[in-house]
């Protein structure tokens, strides 16, 4: 690989992905996703959010660690890889760090594509593939009978069924 | 020498995020948790996990991978993004 396909590839990844402590703007997305872009007709976004009730526990607060620089570079794999499998135009993936509350957005994931099926099946490959590769970790505030703690959560079974069905 | 860091959970169960290791004797991630094992002992159940992931050079690897002096070696319980 050439310098300048490195530097290129650099770049692109640069603006596809963000991670941030910051909230974002949907609209703002969105809109970035659409500007100069008359070639695609299907835009999907996903939005994930903190939710109040997690395994029946009520959850007063989210904090989200990462390994820095790892995140970014798988992140920039599972969209080269999205890439390969379907024809698809822009993509962003944004994912929060940090200490979050009840019903703030944490990931976005946006992509469009000329015609709608490439769309859909590139982000919700992306998204299953972010929920086992990237290295982010959930730490959880809960409030169990007036009792407050903080626990890290336990990964799923089901996501990574999910993943491996992309196989 | 080999950089090694610790995330999340096996950072706190460990209270150690980055340490230093000599790369001698070490082919491989499994020689360096070997490695820590010997020595810190108090290490070896918490390591021994079998759900750890680990990466070289924030690549994930499995335990077979290679590792040679200038490596970055992560370890880190599954991971819950998303």
């Amino acid at each position: 690989m050439s310098i300048d396909t490195k530097r290129h590839i650099h770049e692109m990844s640069r603006l596809e992905i963000s991670v941030q402590d910051t909230d974002f703007s949907l609209a703002d997305e969105v809109a970035l996703l659409e500007r100069d872009n008359a070639t695609d007709g299907a835009v999907v976004t996903f939005t994930g959010r903190v939710r109040e009730h997690n395994n029946g526990h009520s959850v007063r607060s989210l904090t989200l660690e990462h390994y820095p620089g790892m995140t970014e570079k798988s992140l920039a794999k599972i969209i080269t890889e999205a890439r390969k499998r379907w024809s698809i135009g822009r993509v962003k993936v944004i994912h929060r760090i940090g200490e979050l509350t009840i019903g703030e957005q944490i990931v976005f994931v946006g992509v469009t594509s000329q015609h709608r099926h490439d769309a859909f099946a590139a982000n919700e490959f992306i998204m299953d593939y972010l929920k086992v590769a990237a290295p982010f970790w959930k730490k959880e505030g809960v409030n169990q009978d007036g009792v407050c703690s903080e626990q890290w959560l336990e990964a799923k079974m089901s996501d990574s069924t999910k993943a491996t069905r992309w196989r | 020498m080999i950089k090694v860091v610790f995330f999340a959970a096996l950072r706190e169960q460990l209270a150690c995020s980055e340490l230093s290791i000599s790369s001698d004797d070490i082919n491989t991630v499994a020689d360096v948790k070997q490695q820590l094992c010997l020595q810190n002992a108090q290490w070896q159940p918490i390591l021994g996990h079998g759900s750890l992931l680990s990466a070289v050079n924030h690549d994930l690897v499995s335990e077979k991978h290679s590792v040679k002096p200038g490596d970055e070696v992560a370890f880190f319980p599954p991971v819950t993004g998303g």
